[in-house]
């Protein structure tokens, strides 16, 4: 296998399994945030419970996103070091940015966060909590700017040395074309993820015991976030589709399946197998004219197709096709799921609907494989350029020997598996312990009636007879 | 002063700061075999416990900042010593998790204690040999890495690597004897002492290795006029090493502790001196690498603001800590 490969392969695996713990943690965050700031206003016990129970997860979550996002910040330079020489005084600023404004700000008050609360009363912990969650969305704006410029470049101009350099302002840099609807897409499906993955472990509990407190609150408020927010998502999603089809318009054909230019209205392709080496999409099952209806809004629209464009210049249509379809196929499941709640909220039967239970149990880890998915679509779909149109990914990676782009492959494998393997399963383990069903008042000592005693990393230690 | 220069003193400044901070954490890492399962163990676990990840952000600022205002040492660097980053990475992945994963599964905390010293071992070797590659020199062509992927590898970068982990390891000592108290802090005291030996051993071995390599090392220090300047490096060495020495002896707490730092930190101004105004030693100066002035600047103003920021509240979460950690101190 030649290097650019093993070292696409590379980075694409370590990439894809970091983005599943940042996509839970920003929303675990904002959670955390509501849980604490309800908990200050109502003094409901529920919430401290809450907060503590989703604090432990939180830490074990966090922790494996912080070393897998190390990796990344250094994986540019290994394996991508022309692109990293080329595109660096235009991306560096902006990660440099996100270094400075948000990872020193989450691990500057995550340790308060975690463990400070009898150290600096509830007010500065819910500072910290705040400045916690304030860091993941500012981490994402800035990550999401850099990936957005890399689809949709603005703002630059080439030096002598071949460099992209700013031509001017930095503002149609950080918000070029795709940002806005790249980061709100983002965001919400960070959000959407979390709710899914709290309603999935709340309905778990309540199916045991669905007189829970903790498991009944949490499992109110994943649903009406679910509820609320999946239908913007999907119009969230909408509006992205469109922006990519003006700038990127072979990564929306490849999603969609369109080999053939369509004059009249493009198809809505519901099932197909695409032959990138045909340039034809087999066994094609379509609606006339939905396609151009969608991603138009006029049914006879006229559409180019992939084959309007070189063939070397085609992302690979059968990953993004697919992974397309795996998105939008969760994202209506997820949207079913909303309404199912709504319903069964109407009738007054959100906690005895063991059927809703299930679904949400179910849908649970949804959100991260819909995360990925889209991710995939898009960073496939962006193919063959590392910054789009401008410099090719067979250009962009470093003078490496295949054998230390497979051996290190190998070992990230390895360890990966083994490690967040490890971590996944110690997360299903936090879950799987009902939150606390009857301890609406936080405990009975006097230095834990003044706060909320978060409880991240033991419960108790071994040689804590005072936990 | 040209504002390429302030840029390569921040990242230096980062890369100090990471080295001292980040540096104590994987000393106890290192030094964890050697501490007692139990209290001891969960004492200096406790003792970084809040604060490890914010050190370990100074690596990222380190990278992060050779990316935006060096782009072209970082695309040489990262490709020159490929096999040492992903080692490094990996042993940081283990080390991180460990902090959490230990009290998580009681059942197998033997397992992810070991996991937390290989880690911060493999981490510890690898930036060491790192420092040792940079300075015996990479070979570059056209504004990227020409050599192989293990050229990295020498008597010289080895040693560099074990004095580094030696350095780490006299950092976590010195932390937990001002951390800990008991049984902990005395065995810390121990350990302190032959560590201390070997410090200044292994800098003195690095400091005379270094001119060997080339000849501009060589004219750099032992060249008059300049010998007189750089004849204080290795005289204010000294002091520390004896001050050092004398505030363990004294049973001082934080002593040691501030003395290690002043010793990396003659340390590193020996490696200033010796590099500087290289990025990749006698290849490619800051000026070479360096991004367009409009790059540098848009990152500067916020900087300017943002460090002082971080410092303080990086500060304040310290003292929030402040005081010997218990055993269940951060874990009620």
């Amino acid at each position: 296998m030649d290097a650019v490969i093993l070292a696409r392969a590379q980075f694409a695996f370590t990439v894809s399994f970091h983005f599943i713990f940042p996509s839970f943690s920003i929303g675990l965050a904002s959670y955390l945030f509501v849980l604490e700031a309800l908990w200050l206003k109502t003094g409901r016990g529920v919430y401290a419970n809450l907060y503590r129970y989703w604090l432990k997860i939180f830490a074990v979550v966090f922790g494996m996103g912080v070393v897998s996002g190390l990796v990344m910040s250094y994986e540019f330079g290994t394996n991508w070091s022309v692109f990293s020489a080329k595109a660096g005084p235009v991306v560096g600023p902006l990660m440099a940015y996100e270094v400075l404004t948000a990872f020193f700000l989450e691990a500057g008050f995550l340790g308060v966060m975690l463990f400070g609360i009898r150290k600096v009363g509830k007010e500065l912990h819910f500072l910290a909590t705040c400045m916690v969650a304030l860091g993941t969305l500012i981490s994402a704006t800035w990550i999401i700017s850099v990936n957005s410029w890399m689809q949709t470049p603005a703002g630059f101009a080439i030096n002598a040395k071949g460099q992209f350099v700013p031509a001017g302002s930095w503002l149609p840099i950080i918000f070029n074309p795709s940002f806005p609807f790249r980061l709100v897409h983002t965001v919400i499906a960070s959000y959407l993820t979390t709710s899914l993955a709290v309603g999935g472990v709340a309905a778990y509990h309540l199916l045991r015991d669905r007189t829970n407190l903790g498991a009944r609150t949490m499992f109110s408020m994943a649903m009406w976030m679910a509820a609320i927010v999946a239908p913007i998502q999907i119009l969230a999603g909408d509006a992205h589709g469109l922006n990519t089809l003006e700038h990127q318009p072979a990564k929306v054909l490849a999603m969609e399946g369109d080999f053939e230019p369509s004059p009249t209205g493009a198809p809505l392709v519901l099932f197909g197998l695409p032959d990138d080496g045909a340039a034809r999409l087999r066994y094609a099952v379509e609606i006339p004219h939905a396609g151009s209806l969608i991603l138009k809004h006029d049914p006879n629209a006229p559409l180019p197709g992939l084959k309007d464009f070189p063939k070397d210049r085609r992302p690979p249509s059968a990953i993004v096709f697919w992974s397309f379809r795996i998105m939008v196929g969760l994202g209506v499941a997820m949207l079913g799921l909303g309404v199912f709640s709504l319903v069964a909220r109407a009738r007054g039967r959100l906690y005895d609907a063991p059927w809703l239970h299930r679904a949400a149990v179910a849908m649970g880890p949804a959100g991260f494989v819909a995360v990925i998915a889209g991710w995939v679509t898009t960073e496939v779909g962006r193919q063959p350029y590392t910054v789009y149109g401008q410099l090719l990914t067979a250009q962009s990676h470093s003078p490496l020997a295949a054998p230390a782009l497979a051996a290190s492959l190998l070992a990230f494998a390895v360890v990966y598996f083994l490690v967040f393997g490890a971590g996944v399963l110690y997360l299903l383990r936090l879950m799987s312990r009902p939150p606390a069903p009857h301890e609406a008042e936080p405990a009975h000592t006097p230095d834990r009636a003044a706060g909320i005693t978060p409880a991240p990393a033991v419960d108790p230690p071994l040689a804590s007879p005072a936990a | 002063m040209d504002i390429t220069v302030i840029w390569a003193l921040i990242i230096a400044f980062a890369v100090f700061a990471y080295v001292v901070m980040d540096g104590f954490d994987l000393g106890i890492g290192l030094l964890f075999p050697r501490l007692a399962v139990g209290e001891s163990r969960d004492q200096a676990m406790n003792s970084i416990a809040p604060v490890w990840d914010g050190n370990e952000t100074w690596l990222v600022m380190g990278g992060g900042g050779l990316f935006a205002a060096f782009p072209l040492a970082y695309a040489i660097i990262l490709p020159a010593t490929y096999p040492l980053m992903i080692a490094m990475l990996l042993g940081l992945v283990f080390r991180g998790v460990a902090f959490e994963f230990r009290w998580r599964d009681p059942d197998h905390r033997p397992l992810w204690d070991t996991a937390f010293t290989l880690g911060s071992l493999t981490a510890a070797l690898a930036q060491g040999i790192t420092l040792g590659a940079l300075l015996q020199g990479v070979k570059v062509a056209n504004d990227a890495y020409a050599g192989g992927w293990l050229d990295w590898l020498s008597p010289f970068s080895l040693l560099t690597g074990v004095a580094l982990t030696i350095g780490y390891a006299l950092l976590g000592a010195t932390w937990l004897i001002w951390k800990t108290e008991g049984e902990t802090q005395h065995q810390a005291r121990r350990l302190a002492v032959g560590l201390g030996v070997a410090t200044l051993a292994a800098l003195a071995a690095v400091s005379a290795a270094t001119p060997l390599l080339h000849y501009d090392y060589w004219r750099r220090w032992f060249t008059p006029p300049s010998v007189f300047l750089t004849a204080q490096v290795p005289l204010l060495v000294l002091i520390c090493g004896g001050v050092f020495f004398w505030s363990l002896r004294r049973g001082a707490e934080r002593l040691p502790f501030l003395m290690t730092l002043a010793l990396f930190g003659l340390g590193f101004i020996g490696l200033g001196i010796s590099i500087f105004p290289y990025v990749v030693p006698r290849s490619v100066t800051i000026w070479d690498a360096a991004s367009p002035p409009s790059s540098q600047i848009f990152m500067l103003a916020g900087a300017v603001i943002i460090i002082p920021l971080i410092l303080a509240y990086t500060g304040w979460a310290y003292w929030v800590f402040r005081g010997k950690a218990g055993v269940d101190g951060h874990h009620e």
